[in-house]
């Protein structure tokens, strides 16, 4: 199983985000629907450790998430953010922050970018004069730089339309099938998780998620 | 140096007519700060006699113990003082705290031992007390850059800690741009010196009679040891700060609600 969470409670001031959650996600792809609030971000979060549970257990591979060198799980398991981030410089300068700052050797960013759904002729343009769908898709193409085993997708397409959302998503399902990473992908439209899903989980309003 | 210039209490009343015309413009205007004139006038006028009876007490001792320990209170309320610039800095005193000692240590060691002053109260007390405050300030203005950057650009640093960014390497961009808000004011107004406006040593000196070049070249001093001082201390608050907001495992801690 890539992860587990066991009896996992989350707090947020006077609000239980999660009361008890357990939860598997399997290798491939998993779409996590749900609505509004009910602690998609939140879940996600929790699985690269830009948040520890109040109480209870986050497992990948089967080990406590918190025995493993934390940077080097968000390298392995990757999380995209609902909206594009850290766009100062060139396209080519966004997608290699995050092995930069790893040290690690230099990528192809034309080869990044085209798994991404853009063309090499990005790589000199200021990234943050790009469209927001173009933004997102340079920080999905950050992302792959790292060579991560598991991406983790708040809302990719949240704030593009129909056309450019149906190519995001073409985009991910040949991720899947080139480069072999398992994908979590967080959203609120059940359509698109149908689209896109081996695996759909649902978090309710309560607790309890459905494999 | 030359004899002191005196001034007569009536003298230092009657300098109360330029308060007068301050409240004047506040009332004129309906600033509402005739009150807040008011406050700082009185404190002023409290503080310096206090200190001034303080400050005679150690010079006639010439016990460099008595003006280290007036140091070591200034740096404590200058802490105090600053905490409260930095509200979003979580647990901001002791790290201002240290940045304020460590930039008084080492800059009036400094001086101390390249032989530009002498270990007497007489240049240790005036000379501490400038470097603390102008410290002080400094530090004060990093850490509420610091605590408003860390607060608005908290969707920047998740994205750097998401794809493996150490604390230091997220928030590093901030820090530094911190750095930069603390040591500026300093920077502009040393290059502008004597252009735009004498500065506060310079003035003394001149007013109580002093040659003008001796009078320079006190000013030159203070200015770089000013300079060394602010740089210290900013770096310092930046620093031991800026760690704060995140835990050991270089997650970002949710701003207090």
């Amino acid at each position: 199983m890539l992860f587990e969470l066991e009896g996992v409670h989350v707090r947020r001031g006077q609000r239980a985000v999660f009361d008890d959650l357990h939860m598997a996600i399997a290798e491939g792809i998993t779409s996590v629907v749900g609505p509004s609030g009910v602690g998609k971000s939140t879940l996600l979060r929790l699985l690269n450790r830009l948040a520890d549970p109040d109480r209870g257990v986050v497992r990948y591979r089967g080990r406590d998430v918190r025995e493993l060198d934390v940077l080097e799980l968000r390298r392995q398991v990757a999380l995209v953010a609902q909206l594009p981030a850290l766009m100062d410089g060139t396209v080519a300068e966004a997608v290699t922050f995050g092995v930069r700052l790893a040290g690690s050797t230099p990528v192809d960013v034309e080869e990044l970018l085209a798994l991404a759904g853009l063309t090499g002729d990005f790589a000199p343009r200021a990234a943050a004069r790009l469209s927001v769908g173009e933004q997102q898709r340079v920080t999905l193409a950050r992302a792959l730089a790292l060579r991560p085993e598991v991406l983790l997708l708040d809302e990719p397409t949240s704030a593009l339309d129909a056309h450019a959302r149906s190519a995001v998503e073409d985009t991910l399902l040949d991720l899947r099938r080139s480069v072999a990473v398992s994908l979590v992908v967080v959203t609120h439209d059940r359509a698109q998780a149908q689209r896109l899903g081996q695996h759909v989980l649902e978090l309710g309003d309560r607790t309890t998620a459905l494999a | 140096m030359t004899a002191a210039i005196h001034l007569s209490t009536a003298q230092v009343a009657a300098s109360l007519a330029l308060v007068a015309v301050a409240i004047a413009i506040s009332l004129w205007q309906r600033a509402d700060l005739e009150r807040e004139i008011g406050v700082a006038v009185a404190r002023s006028a409290i503080q310096l006699i206090a200190v001034g009876y303080v400050i005679d007490a150690i010079f006639s001792s010439d016990r460099i113990a008595f003006a280290i320990a007036l140091l070591a209170a200034m740096v404590l309320f200058g802490a105090f003082t600053a905490r409260k610039r930095a509200p979003d800095v979580p647990g901001a005193f002791w790290p201002l705290l240290i940045a304020l000692g460590l930039a008084a240590a080492a800059t009036i060691g400094l001086v101390v031992a390249l032989d530009v002053f002498d270990a007497t109260p007489r240049y240790l007390v005036p000379v501490g007390g400038m470097v603390i405050g102008n410290a002080m300030t400094a530090a004060a203005v990093s850490l509420n850059r610091l605590g408003d950057d860390m607060r608005t650009s908290a969707r920047d640093i998740e994205a750097a800690l998401a794809l493996g960014a150490t604390a230091a390497q997220a928030a590093g961009p901030i820090a530094r741009r911190s750095l930069r808000s603390g040591m500026i004011p300093l920077i502009d107004s040393t290059k502008t010196t004597g252009l735009i406006f004498f500065p506060g040593t310079m003035v003394g000196m001149l007013l109580a009679g002093a040659a003008p070049f001796d009078a320079v070249r006190l000013q030159l001093v203070l200015l770089y040891v000013l300079l060394g001082s602010v740089a210290i201390a900013s770096l310092t608050a930046v620093t031991l700060s800026h760690r704060r907001f995140f835990t050991a495992a270089h997650q970002l801690r949710e701003p207090a609600e």
